[in-house]
């Protein structure tokens, strides 16, 4: 049996699930409607009043919230409560451009934290794990968020945050850290600096890492997997919903839970706004259902991925989404071919190549042109350049068979791709269009 | 009898060769022979050096990717068909040499000496020690 924090929620009858959903769902409305004056107005313009909207099937009527809203409104014009009612502020990276501030109440920190303890729990966290966080704490939700989680479950928590790997090693072995909580990138980068400093999976006590914030490829969890000897659970979530946790990966690794109870997801045309049928690829969209401070109805993720309600051999109920295949935003199109940049970092797993590599994109006489920067290992390199060379023209091959465009493929000495503590800069854009 | 080459990844950016010849400086590693092979993207120079596993660490250290290749080292005759007489020999045994180049004797020899990269080092030995060619140890080499 799976390991959970609340199982009467997490393996919920789905019918329960929907009459949970449809209570919460017509007071989120109203909330929206009494008391965020931005979205009254969207409602208003559409010709609807909370009347209009009698269950979760009216869902499809209201009206989309989108970044371009949220730039709109900043900073305060989306806020459900006064600022006195708020206990704590978020915000994004801002690695798409608009930084995002998001709002909480007591209540919404506690929904979140709950999330995130559940998200612990699936990955095998007790009141005996030791959960390192190594997000960045801050106004980034990463820290703050696992950490939340990790006091909820009764863990013992040490709040690293990002930087200084060495030392990030030295608490993993010193304090026997069992689970470890970072960004994809930096997990792969703590596994190579672990290797560098000969150390293999027996030496350290690590069983579970929960990472997330960036979309990753299932190579890259393998990969990971065998450098530190655990098992990698994906975790999601946007500062604009509360933070991780709003989806989590069970024991099975076949997408991640979205905690129902709070959220309604959906997946739609991104192009069309059309709503798709179960198991399509789409938009993800988010109705908020126990938010007080930033209620958001129908929120346009950007992110790419699809939703599943077959039954999880791990028990729980609540819908799956896939591993996500990119943010809308990070999709880059060459030559009228869609690219994301994970399916780049799927081949250069698959042929021995490291995580760590660079996309970069021009335009030369109107043509788009894409150069894979790769690091050269010394597994990868022999004394024969022929050797050396046939395995370059094999990674083009990989590519073309992968994305149907030609790359080129530049070797680099090792170290020369920047390492990131955080969200890694993947793609270098250099159009000027 | 064979001997270690060690071979390095070299970007093909200005200066990337002389990040390399500063590293082995800086770490006072004495270079006997090199050759350097290169594409449009990429080079790999192949280095003779009097301390193998010293330069390994220096050049690891500066972030250099490297790998040890065994390698046959012979001492050609320093007359009008000298080599031509050890590739003789190696055709005879069948033995293909994947790429060959010359190293730095010192001032007085009378002998030239190669460094043949072949597909059987242990046949290559045997064949050229039965015709008469002498091959070089480590040491020898690192005596040079």
């Amino acid at each position: 049996m799976s390991n959970y924090y609340q199982p009467e929620i997490e393996t919920m009858p789905h019918e329960k699930i929907r009459e949970l959903q449809n209570e919460k769902f017509l007071k989120q409305v109203r909330h929206a409607w009494d008391d965020v004056p931005y979205y009254r107005a969207k409602m208003q313009e559409k010709g609807l009043t909370p009347d209009d909207i009698k269950s979760m099937d009216d869902l499809h009527k209201l009206p989309f919230l989108t970044k371009a809203d949220l730039r709109n409104a900043y900073p305060y014009g989306l806020m459900g409560r006064p600022l006195k009612d708020c206990v704590r502020i978020q915000s994004t990276s801002g690695t798409t451009g608009q930084r995002v501030v998001a709002f909480y109440t007591q209540h919404d920190i506690h929904i979140w934290e709950t999330m995130c303890a559940r998200a612990i729990a699936a990955a095998g966290g007790t009141k005996d794990s030791v959960v390192q966080v190594s997000y960045g704490y801050g106004l980034f939700t990463g820290g703050p968020g696992l950490n939340g989680g990790s006091h909820l479950l009764g863990s013992l928590t040490i709040p690293t945050s990002s930087g200084n790997t060495d030392r990030q090693i030295m608490f993993i072995k010193d304090l026997s850290a069992t689970i470890l909580c970072c960004t994809p990138s930096y997990a792969a980068f703590i596994g190579e600096r672990m290797k560098e400093m000969g150390m293999t999976p027996d030496d350290i006590p690590l069983k579970a890492g929960i990472f997330g914030a960036e979309a990753w490829s299932e190579s890259m969890r393998r990969d990971i997997e065998a450098t530190m000897g655990i098992k990698a659970y994906d975790i999601y979530g946007l500062t604009e919903l509360c933070g991780p946790g709003v989806s989590f990966e069970c024991e099975d690794q076949h997408g991640m839970h979205i905690n129902e109870d709070y959220f309604i997801a959906e997946i739609i045309n991104p192009e069309t706004g059309e709503i798709l049928p179960e198991g399509s690829t789409g938009e993800l969209v988010f109705t908020t259902l126990d938010k007080e401070a930033f209620p958001l109805i129908r929120y346009r993720t950007r992110d790419i991925t699809s939703l599943t309600h077959e039954k999880c051999p791990c028990g729980r109920t609540h819908v799956r989404m896939t591993r996500l295949k990119g943010r809308t935003d990070d999709m880059l199109i060459i030559r009228g071919v869609n690219v994301f940049p994970s399916q780049i970092e799927t081949v250069l797993i698959n042929q021995g190549y490291p995580a760590n590599y660079q996309i970069i994109v021009d335009r030369v006489n109107n043509t788009d042109t894409l150069d894979v920067r790769v690091e050269m290992t010394p597994e990868m390199f022999t004394d024969n350049l022929g050797v050396v060379n046939q395995r370059q023209a094999k990674l083009v091959d990989g590519l073309r068979s992968m994305l149907g465009l030609t790359a080129k493929v530049t070797l680099v000495a090792p170290k020369t791709i920047t390492r990131s503590e955080g969200k890694a800069v993947r793609v270098i854009d250099n159009r000027k269009i | 009898m064979s001997v270690k080459q060690i071979s390095v990844f070299l970007e093909n950016r200005p200066g990337a060769l002389h990040d390399m010849t500063k590293a082995l400086a800086d770490g006072n590693i004495d270079m006997r022979g090199l050759s350097l092979a290169e594409t449009s993207d990429f080079g790999i120079v192949r280095l003779i050096v009097d301390d193998v596993f010293g330069t390994a660490e220096v050049l690891k250290d500066a972030g250099f990717v490297s790998s040890l290749t065994d390698v046959t080292a012979v001492e050609v005759p320093n007359v009008p068909g000298g080599l031509n007489r050890v590739l003789e020999v190696l055709d005879a045994a069948g033995i293909n040499i994947e790429y060959m180049y010359a190293i730095l004797g010192n001032k007085k020899s009378e002998s030239a000496y190669m460094i043949f990269r072949v597909d059987d080092n242990a046949k290559a030995a045997s064949a050229l020690v039965s015709a008469g060619v002498k091959i070089m140890g480590q040491e020898e080499l690192s005596a040079l």
